[in-house]
């Protein structure tokens, strides 16, 4: 028997495999079926009916979404079976189809935030009949709460079930479901509960009518004047493709775009909705403190107030990079303080044994987000995928669900939305017999240590550790690097590749924050403990006034990342490069030109005056290889040769200290989501709920 | 119908199984494999609805939900598809009536008004807390149309007087007797039936094959059959020829007439004259039960003995000759 089947699909023919749906074999030659409820993330629902196309012969036109083409036979005369998907048997079919779903919904498309891109107002134009012939009376249903993020009109729902498949199969929290049946069906949450997934906000691109819509984005805009631009999300370290949409001067809103390296087509909620966040709390001018006050200042009395804040000698200066930090703010930066001699800087959180061996390798996701689905068995250290990389938690569920993945965590106990083997909550649990059980007979075994797991004192043995069990149950091998970490921000690798570590002898982040310093520079850095600074002086550079702005004493304001084009590495070490989707807030100033205007003022100016020049630099010359030398692609399996050699031995012995949560809250970790309104919102919902991803 | 929602007021904050339900839910989930134990949902929310006075309440739903460790939307998905699940309290007798056409047709309407009159709108339980009602589809009655169901039992063969009866000793206290409320037997005709009770039909007197020598209670060396009696047919001249043409008789053809020639038949007018035992008798000689009558050879020979041919072809068709 052949895998594959020989079809005549609209007088061409075409030879398919056998597990092909119809639909696919039919957009194989390239034919254009209509759907609303298949989607081909989630599975097969075969009931709105819209994609029938013409078997000839069969009774009936078929669903071509649920036909398997293997189940299709051939003509009596042995020729391939002929498939129609235009014509006036399938045009008459859709166009009863159309007739049906239009029946109940409601002629509100002036008002519906889904008009101008709305699946079911493309398709009515496109096969539907030009008037109603129905002059009953119109269902109507009553609007469900399912939360801050999602905005339900179900008298506009067609019973799709997208959303219920989604949530139940790709998000992992079974929480919205279809009631009743026959005309009074309806899809609700259980008692119009809250939506507790962080990737809710996917089921609005979801829903092909405008049942499901963006709360915080209602009556907002029209697609049509919106600017669209193409950018990286710098929410977590994953870099998501997304887009920005903005209108003006303002963001008004993100959506996702399809990147099957990185997060294939979905968008967390805290990436998604954080764009009322890029508005609100924004430093839009320089402030410098005068009698224990901030008052706005213009650049130069503010360059002038850094320029003496820094003439205290370079081991009393200290600089801490903070998590949305881009490439060339922390290069230009870095090069800056270094010509002074500053030895004390850091990117790294408090307490990091990371980054300083030299092995990039050793800070990466060696094995890829995408990586995983190849993976048979993964070991978790101190990571939560679903709150560091929700997304990504999302791929490691479909994994499990529709691979043979199996999973093992070390570290605290956390709802993951997949079963996992839990060894416990201490780094010695990684030498045991049980964790090596674990990994017997895997093929492609992953091993991913998150930031909770080397941001502790012994760090570096657990990484050692991590490593040597990585070498030991083969996920070291030829073509397969199973063993990463997983970043919990987005500017941290970008930084690292930057070098932007302490130099030989001086401070690293926990240090320069203990009051020890004269004056600490804070770029962005609002995550880090600020309450034992003491008397330093503080200089803010950052986009948000927030922990670190409220602390300083000369405020810098620089442009966030849908400001900019910045690049960002994210955690497999995939360089990736925003887009500037709309200007700076007032007089901001991109990252890098804040050090390049502070050099010439010291007299050691940069050697790069635009920002290309900057990017040439950190990419290196022609032929030469540096972390930023490719674009958009990750290294992967190519660490595998740097992987196969021991860390250097460790000076600490594992220790038996619990792992913590690297990540406290999940739509509150960093500036721009909690100056976000929508992310308190939602923040506080997840807390009174207290089944929040981040309390568990 | 109407949306179906929890009551969640009457539902109060918690549900219990009665202890002596453990042992069916143990049965309902021991016909599923442990990774299948969500097949139970339906059994075990009916359980429920049976420990909770009848209807299903929000938690009682949840508990069934914690027990197959099944997600709570996926059960009210279940509990909120299947009309038979009663979101909201009922009475403690709570009349199910069928209003699906044949019930409708013997006087389900009537019946309707009965329980509006006495009982309230649908799902309305009376303020003593022992009756309600709702309309329900066909319940699989028919034959005994139109009829209720009161808990687990039938009230069928109904007039709204008998209803009326039914749901006053209900509300009084006092049992009522389930099934059909005329004289029948289950949906045996009422008052006895009028037909097949000849008692040799079930003696096996009838069968043909009471000469069988292994049928039971025939004697072990049965003799054979006698032939039939050819009685009363006097043959008068063997093997004559026809005085009629027999043929003429529609079902006749060369073989039956040689039959009949044999056994003496050889005018119209003698086959008119058959009794129903002759023509018995006759049917037994040829083999074929029932032929003569079905093919009504009595009365195409009446009207050929009589001459009016034209109208037998027309009747009856003119036999092959």
């Amino acid at each position: 028997m052949s895998d594959t089947f020989k079809l005549n699909i609209d007088g061409q023919e075409v030879e398919v495999p056998k597990a092909y749906t119809l639909m696919q074999a039919c957009e194989e030659v390239g034919a254009e079926i209509p759907r609303f409820c298949y989607h081909e993330r989630l599975s097969v629902a075969g009931n709105c009916r819209m994609c029938l196309v013409e078997w000839e012969g069969a009774p009936k036109p078929l669903a071509s979404c649920a036909q398997i083409v293997g189940d299709l036979r051939p003509n009596r005369d042995g020729s391939p079976p002929v498939i129609r998907t235009k014509g006036a048997y399938v045009e008459k079919a859709r166009n009863g189809v159309m007739e049906f779903l239009l029946i109940n919904h409601p002629l509100d498309c002036p008002i519906c935030d889904q008009g101008g891109e709305c699946d079911l107002q493309d398709q009515a134009v496109a096969y539907g009949r030009g008037e109603s012939r129905y002059d009953e009376n119109k269902r109507a249903v009553e609007d469900k709460n399912m939360g801050p993020l999602v905005k339900t009109i179900m008298t506009r729902c067609i019973q799709c079930t997208r959303c219920v498949r989604f949530v139940a199969e790709v998000a992992g929290v079974e929480e919205i479901g279809m009631i009743s049946r026959g005309e009074t069906a309806e899809i609700t949450t259980y008692l119009e509960k809250s939506l507790t997934s962080e990737l809710s906000g996917n089921v609005i691109d979801l829903c092909p009518v405008g049942a499901l819509t963006s709360k915080p984005y209602a009556f907002n805009a029209r697609p049509w004047e919106l600017r669209k631009t193409s950018s990286i999300d710098v929410m977590d370290a994953m870099g998501a493709a997304i887009r920005i949409d903005s209108k003006g001067d303002a963001v008004m809103r993100i959506l996702p775009e399809t990147n099957e390296d990185v997060n294939e087509e979905w968008l967390s909620d805290k990436s998604r909705f954080v764009w009322d966040g890029l508005a609100r709390q924004r430093l839009d001018r320089p402030y410098a403190r005068r009698n224990g006050k901030l008052l706005a200042v213009t650049w130069p009395e503010a360059l002038d107030a850094v320029k003496a804040a820094l003439s205290v000698g370079a081991d009393q200066i200290g600089v801490v990079a903070g998590d949305l930090i881009e490439a060339e703010q922390a290069k230009a930066a870095l090069d800056f303080f270094r010509s002074l001699g500053v030895r004390n800087t850091d990117c790294r959180p408090a307490g990091a044994q990371y980054g300083l061996s030299g092995v990039r390798e050793h800070y990466l996701l060696n094995p890829t987000l995408a990586g995983v689905e190849g993976c048979d068995a993964l070991l978790l250290i101190g990571a939560n995928p679903r709150v560091e990389a929700a997304v990504w938690n999302a791929r490691i569920r479909k994994s499990w669900l529709w691979g043979k993945l199996k999973v093992g965590v070390i570290g605290p106990a956390a709802d993951l939305t997949y079963p996992y083997e839990h060894f416990g909550n201490s780094p010695a649990a990684l030498n045991s017999e049980a964790v090596r059980a674990f990994f017997k007979g895997a093929a492609k075994p992953m091993i991913v240590i998150g930031e909770a797991g080397v941001c502790r004192s012994d760090g570096e043995a657990v990484l050692s550790a991590a490593l040597g069990l990585a070498q030991n149950v083969g996920a070291i091998a030829e073509g397969w690097a199973g063993y990463g970490m997983l970043h919990t921000a987005a500017g941290r690798v970008g930084a690292l590749d930057a070098g932007f570590v302490p130099a030989e002898g001086g401070k690293a982040t926990g240090n320069i924050l203990d009051g020890s310093v004269k004056t600490v520079v804070l770029l962005g850095a609002d995550e880090v403990d600020l309450s034992r600074l003491g008397s330093s002086s503080v200089i803010y550079v950052g986009t948000h006034g927030d922990a670190g702005a409220s602390r300083a004493d000369i405020v810098l304001p620089c442009a966030a990342y849908s400001e900019i084009s910045a690049t960002y590495v994210n955690t497999e070490g995939r360089v990736q490069i925003t887009t500037r989707a709309v200007q700076p807030k007032g007089e901001a100033r991109e990252g890098w030109a804040i050090f390049r205007a502070l050099s010439a003022l010291f007299g050691k100016a940069l050697a790069y005056d635009t920002a290309d020049e900057l990017r040439g630099l950190l990419r290196g010359k022609a032929g030469e290889n540096t972390p930023f030398s490719g674009r958009g692609y990750a290294p992967g399996a190519k660490g595998s040769a740097a992987l196969s050699a021991a860390m250097p031995a460790s000076s600490v012995s594992l220790g038996s200290e619990p792992f913590a949560r690297a990540i406290g809250d999940f739509y509150l970790s960093n500036p721009v989501a909690r100056a976000s309104r929508t992310m308190a919102e939602c923040s506080a919902l997840a807390t009174s709920l207290d089944t929040a991803v981040a309390a568990e | 119908m109407a949306l179906r929602r929890f009551d969640l007021d009457a539902g109060g904050d918690s549900f219990a199984f009665k202890p002596e339900t453990e042992e069916k839910i143990a049965f309902w989930r021991g016909k599923y494999p442990a990774d299948k134990q969500r097949s139970a949902v339906i059994p075990l929310l009916w359980l429920a609805q049976k420990d909770n006075n009848g209807w299903l309440s929000e938690p009682a739903m949840r508990e069934v939900a914690d027990r197959l460790e099944m997600p709570y939307i996926r059960v009210y998905e279940v509990a909120t598809f299947y009309t038979m699940f009663r979101l909201q309290p009922v009475g403690k007798f709570h009349v199910q009536l069928c209003g699906t056409t044949p019930c409708q047709l013997r006087g389900a309407e009537g019946l309707k008004e009965v329980c509006t009159r006495e009982i309230g709108k649908p799902m309305h339980v009376t303020d003593d807390q022992r009756l309600s009602w709702e309309e329900v589809e066909c319940l699989g009655a028919c034959v005994n149309a139109p009829m209720v169901q009161i808990n687990d039992d039938y009230f069928e063969d109904l007039t709204p007087e008998i209803l009326s009866g039914i749901l006053s000793c209900l509300r009084n206290g006092a049992a009522a007797r389930p099934g059909p409320q005329v004289a029948r037997v289950n949906s045996a005709p009422e008052g006895g039936t009028p037909v097949l009770t000849d008692a040799s039909l079930y003696d096996g007197s009838k069968s043909r094959l009471r000469e069988l020598p292994n049928l039971p209670g025939a004697p072990a060396s049965a003799p054979a059959p006698a032939p039939a009696p050819a009685a009363k047919i006097e043959p008068e001249v063997p093997k004559a020829p026809a005085a009629d043409d027999l043929k003429r008789i529609n079902g006749v053809g060369p073989k039956f007439e040689a039959m009949l020639l044999e056994m003496g038949v050889r005018t119209f007018a003698q086959i008119a004259a058959w009794s129903p035992e002759t023509v018995d008798t006759v049917e037994a000689r040829f083999g074929f039960k029932d032929r003569i009558d079905r093919e009504k050879w009595v009365a195409q020979a009446r009207m050929l003995a009589d001459g009016r041919f034209d109208e037998h072809d027309l009747i009856f068709g003119r036999g092959k000759d």
